[in-house]
């Protein structure tokens, strides 16, 4: 039951864009779409990682956030230098939420915020004796670290420093991986490059250095959890379900892991990737040098969790196949008292969602276990393969947004008016002064975990929370609100 | 000459994923299938054909070439 049929849709579109000039409204017009499940590729009706229009309001990130903040930062036993000027490293510190045990500033770094703080003099002369001096410094004070990532901001692109042969230099004087990234913020359109070439700099850097040691001491049913970045303790509340099943997970990628795991990983019997956009390279690339083959699963919502386990479980013996039934029957009456509960209070709601990597389409599940229904969804930084996988999951008449801009989410929200709006901090307050409940679902509005069965209790009692909040019947002033009812009268 | 990754589907069909530009499409022909002859021209399904220099044996999938775009 879709709230929009598709003319009122396609319709709207055409409203929106009416305001652009003609250049940035042709532009404009192929990133916008409405899904139709009967299309094949996504590609013949959305266009998508394109530059953004100059002078509107993108969400986007740049590359360093998406090797900093998305893929590297995670580590939490390596120094990750933010390798420039000191504000991207400083406010883009711990903001993410990727939660790790371990004692910050003795052997787990993840919160802190390490930077060359680049002065005029880094500019001219260039930054790489600096960067020397500060490696020698994390050493001295800070022992315990299992390696250096060096992530470098746009001026070191810009001036040329040669970080590569100040890594090679240092990782023989401290015999610690020193891992260089040229992911400055110019480069490519959005955070999408900067998931790639961290994740060529862990090809490169990483992986090859345990090819020749055959210590590892593996079994039939070694996984690798690759993808998930722990937000609010995710990558915890799936790792248990999956060694309930009776696998092994070696690896945690990135989300809590450390170094020796991201060496570990090719020792793996499959690669379960939750986040295909930001580590399908890694997977790829894994698969044809090591032959492990990579599987993509959904651990939101019981519905997926269980289509999830069983696909993973089709992959090993009957032990695992067993093993996972048996989760699924332990958790069932579980879910279903959750849903039962929540079900009625949620029954019907639309959903807009505007997000990242892959949940505008794997919390479609989990809305829809609730009830509630997804009019409208769209990625900051999306391939075309991502929709082709989107498409599939969303009903007749979905609005589809690609990299949308500032005005227009709020003009389609304004027309659709959802009963929830799911995007990020710069959309929340927007939305929530239009008196409409907003989550914050890039790092689940300070909560979670949200996946797994465990997560999909706090998912639940948090969409309640925020819809059924009394505070937005408080929005209009009392006066006003007795002069409308006199009015109505 | 873009470089680009041959892989088998699950229901044994040939893709080709081209990573710069984020193209993964299935191949429905391809001149030389034969084990001691693989590779020749490519028609991928959305009409786009490649060369691939013909190998001697069919390899191990998935593996990354070089082909040429024709």
């Amino acid at each position: 039951m879709c709230a929009m049929k598709r003319e009122e849709a396609e319709a709207l579109i055409q409203e929106v864009l009416e305001v652009y000039p003609e250049k940035a409204r042709k532009d404009r017009a192929k990133h916008l779409a409405v899904s139709d499940p009967n299309v094949e590729q996504a590609k013949k009706c959305i266009v998508s990682n394109r530059k953004s229009v100059p002078g509107v309001m993108t969400i986007r990130g740049c590359a360093y956030a998406g090797s900093k903040g998305v893929v590297w930062g995670p580590i939490k036993d390596m120094v990750h230098i933010s390798h420039g000027p000191v504000g991207c490293g400083q406010y883009s510190r711990a903001g993410r939420r990727n939660y790790y045990t371990g004692h910050t500033g003795i052997n787990a770094f993840g919160t802190m915020n390490f930077t060359s703080d680049f002065q005029e003099k880094d500019i001219v002369f260039g930054g790489d004796k600096k960067l020397e001096k500060l490696i020698d410094e994390i050493q001295t004070l800070f022992p315990l670290h299992k390696g250096i990532s060096i992530q470098s901001e746009c001026p070191v692109g810009l001036i040329g420093d040669d970080i590569e042969s100040v890594s090679k230099k240092k990782a023989k004087e401290l015999d610690k991986p020193v891992v260089p990234l040229r992911c400055e913020g110019f480069r490519g359109v959005s955070q999408s490059l900067g998931h790639h070439i961290a994740n060529d700099a862990i090809r490169d850097w990483v992986l090859p250095n345990r090819d020749d040691d055959a210590s590892f001491e593996s079994t039939p049913y070694d996984v690798a959890l690759t993808g998930d970045y722990n937000i609010g303790g995710d990558a915890w509340a799936s790792r248990i379900l999956l060694e309930e099943m009776g696998l092994r997970v070696v690896a945690q990628w990135s989300g809590d892991g450390t170094i020796s795991e991201l060496e570990l990983a090719p020792k793996a019997k499959v690669n379960l990737l939750h986040c295909y956009r930001s580590m399908n390279y890694l997977a790829r690339h894994m698969e044809e040098k090591y032959g492990i083959p990579w599987m993509e699963y959904n651990f939101f919502g019981p519905t997926k969790i269980a289509e999830s386990l069983r696909k993973i479980a089709a992959l090993f013996d009957e032990k695992i196949q067993e093993g996972a039934e048996r989760v699924i029957a332990k958790y069932t009456p579980e879910m279903n008292a959750i849903i039962e509960k929540y079900r009625p209070r949620l029954e019907g709601k639309k959903v807009m969602l505007y997000v990242g990597g892959l949940r505008p389409r794997h919390v479609v599940g989990a809305y829809e276990d609730l009830g509630m229904e997804v009019v409208g969804a769209g990625y900051e930084f999306a391939h075309n393969d991502d929709y082709d996988r989107t498409i599939k999951d969303l009903g007749e008449g979905t609005l589809l947004y690609d990299d949308v801009t500032g005005y227009e989410l709020e003009e389609f929200v304004k027309r659709v008016r959802p009963d929830l709006v799911g995007s990020g901090i710069k959309e929340k307050y927007i939305f929530q002064k239009m008196g409409i409940p907003f989550r914050q679902m890039h790092s689940w509005d300070y909560s979670g975990p949200y996946h797994g069965y465990d997560g999909f209790a706090i998912f639940a009692r948090d969409m309640d929370m925020t819809l059924n909040n009394p505070c937005w019947d408080k929005l209009q002033a009392p006066w006003k609100k007795a002069a409308a009812a006199a009015k109505a009268a | 000459m873009p470089s680009v990754m041959i892989n088998k589907t699950e229901a044994g069909g040939l893709t080709l994923y081209v990573p710069k530009k984020d193209l993964e499409e299935m191949i429905v022909s391809m001149e030389h299938e034969g084990p001691d002859r693989w590779g020749g021209e490519l028609t991928l399904a959305d009409g786009s054909r490649y060369y691939l220099e013909p190998m001697d044996a069919a390899p191990r999938l998935p593996i990354t070439l070089r082909v040429k775009r024709l």
